[in-house]
């Protein structure tokens, strides 16, 4: 089967999940004595679609989207952003962090672009949690199973939230739900980018594409195939190898931090309850 | 009893929160005996939650514990059947389900098959139930298994083979969404599940599942009915919370089991024999 086929699979089967998704959003934030949620809106796709999630489960009072271009955010990606508040009649929160991230490398003028994206997503982050607070609200993830799986995001950063709604839908699938919730034609057809620089798209920077990651990752972790299993699919070894070692290197970014174990009860280990516990 | 009117509380419990669900509980069976409900089924664990991990320490209850009784005293004009981790005297837990009336308890089931595989731990909290009975109440037979009980067809059988008319499986079936329909995966396979049993077994089967979320997991509710033909008769479609009062007539039965007699053709002295030689190879 190829990758084409498996993705449409993968989207045809995100059919049912809107009510789903909805009614999870409410019962988690109500329960732990929300009413209200806030978020990045980038103009990329994820964040729209929780975007129109969150109005559909908890109202449009309820929701904060936050905007936080730097200065080299393209002004596409604001400009879609606007059109979510404007389609959803929302009230957004325009924050430009330009000024901080460049009095941080102010003095680092060799940083990478790896460590500049890092400490934008992490900035961003920590604008939402002090919102939280403004809002009285639950920062709502925006990262989807396809990054997530491949650790394409930054620890405390983007992956950082207290509900994601979307973690367990592959990109095939975000768009697919992205299309029945009528997201905007122009955030649904640009290519997905994680705008830290000019140009930025995540297909170029991971180096394959967002339908070959998806089938692929798909066979590995739902089908629960080897490497040799999704070779013989017809993908290319390479390929099949170095998603596989990104979805085992990553792993980190999906838990929480370890603790050296000295008790008969330790956090993380035999201290076992549920995060939902006592709400 | 001819007609029995049986109420399925398909309900959200709050996690490890006692007090709060028996309240729940007990404003439900009001509302029930309103409506004139002969029986209401609450799902497994209504009384606690589900995903309880470490906290089945703190919910658990004897049968005699004061938060019990108190449930089971307000069985006085309509039966309830409820589900509770219920701890022994010598401190075993088990997922229970009590079916009490008239202010006693008739049958206390204790879930016999336990998932502990993919999302499920059971096996690592909770003892294993080790009987699968039927029981009389109000000239009805009837018989319960929980939720993963049902999965093996030993338990309704066994049920099946004291002739019960009604079979009331209490459950906390969590969703798989991405089904490609509306409804889960899992719910498909339930509505399933028990309307072949309604018929192979030529019974009532009531199907009580709970909603909400615990940790992300999604319970999908549908609670549902079948008679004796495999047919739906009642239910609660959705995945919101809800009660609806289902009509069931026992006197179907009769005639069922004359038009399509697989109770009386049944031969359980075939399975006694083939258990008595031993599985040998085939295991």
């Amino acid at each position: 089967m190829q990758a084409q086929e498996i993705c449409e699979n993968l989207a045809a089967v995100a059919r049912g999940v809107i009510p789903v998704l909805t009614a999870f959003l409410k019962d988690e934030v109500h329960k732990a004595g929300f009413s209200d949620v806030v978020f990045g809106l980038s103009g990329g796709i994820d964040s729209a679609v929780v975007a129109y999630l969150a109005v559909e489960a908890l109202g449009k009072e309820h929701v904060h989207p936050i905007i936080m271009p730097y200065k080299l955010s393209s002004q596409n990606s604001i400009d879609d952003a606007l059109r979510v508040v404007e389609d959803l009649d929302l009230t957004s929160k325009t924050i430009d962090i330009t000024p901080q991230i460049d009095a941080y490398f102010a003095d680092k003028p060799d940083s990478s672009a790896l460590r500049r994206g890092n400490k934008m997503a992490r900035e961003r982050m920590s604008i939402i949690y002090d919102h939280s607070v403004v809002y009285r609200a639950l920062a709502l993830g925006t990262s989807n199973k396809t990054e997530l799986l491949l650790g394409y995001g930054t620890q405390f950063g983007d992956l950082a939230s207290a509900l994601n709604p979307i973690g367990d839908l592959y990109k095939a699938q975000i768009r697919a739900v992205a299309k029945s919730l009528s997201v905007p034609l122009s955030i649904q057809q640009k290519p997905p980018s994680a705008d830290l620089w000019e140009d930025q798209t995540d297909e170029g920077e991971l180096g394959f594409t967002y339908e070959l990651a998806d089938a692929v990752l798909h066979l590995l972790v739902d089908e629960r195939m080897s490497v040799d299993e999704v070779v013989e699919q017809g993908f290319d070894r390479e390929l099949v190898q170095l998603i596989k070692r990104r979805i085992t290197i990553n792993q980190y970014k999906r838990r929480m931090p370890v603790i050296a174990k000295l008790s008969s009860r330790t956090m993380g280990i035999d201290f076992r309850y549920p995060r939902d516990w006592g709400m | 009893m001819q007609m029995m009117k049986v109420a399925l509380s398909q309900v959200s419990p709050r996690l490890s929160d006692v007090k709060a669900n028996l309240a729940m509980h007990l404003s439900n069976i009001e509302q029930a005996r309103h409506a004139g409900a002969n029986l209401i089924v609450f799902p497994e664990l209504g009384l606690t939650g589900y995903w309880l991990k470490d906290s089945t320490l703190d919910v658990a209850r004897t049968i005699e514990h004061p938060d019990i009784c108190e449930l089971i005293d307000a069985s006085g004009d309509v039966d309830v059947v409820f589900s509770f981790v219920e701890e022994t005297k010598d401190h075993r837990f088990y997922t229970s389900s009590v079916y009490a009336s008239a202010g006693r308890v008739v049958h206390v089931h204790r879930k016999v098959y336990l998932p502990t595989y993919g999302l499920f731990e059971e096996g690592r909290h909770y003892a294993r139930g080790n009987d699968v009975q039927a029981f009389q109440t109000n000239d009805v037979s009837m018989g319960m298994m929980i939720c993963e009980d049902a999965w093996h067809p030993s338990v309704p059988y066994l049920l099946s083979l004291s002739g019960v008319d009604l079979m009331i499986i209490p459950s906390a079936g969590p969703g798989r969404a991405l089904s490609g329909d509306p409804n889960s995966g899992s719910q498909q396979f339930w509505e399933r599940v028990v309307r072949t049993y309604a018929q192979l077994f030529t019974c009532y089967v009531v199907f009580v599942n709970r909603t909400g979320f615990e940790d992300g997991v999604f319970f999908f509710g549908h609670s549902l009915v079948a008679g004796p033909q495999g047919d739906i008769i009642g239910g609660i479609p959705t995945h919101e919370p809800g009660m609806v009062v289902v009509d069931l007539d026992l006197s179907r039965l009769r005639k069922e089991r004359f038009r399509t007699p697989l109770l009386r053709d049944e031969n359980p002295y075939l399975i006694q024999r083939i258990l008595a030689r031993g599985l040998g190879d085939v295991n």
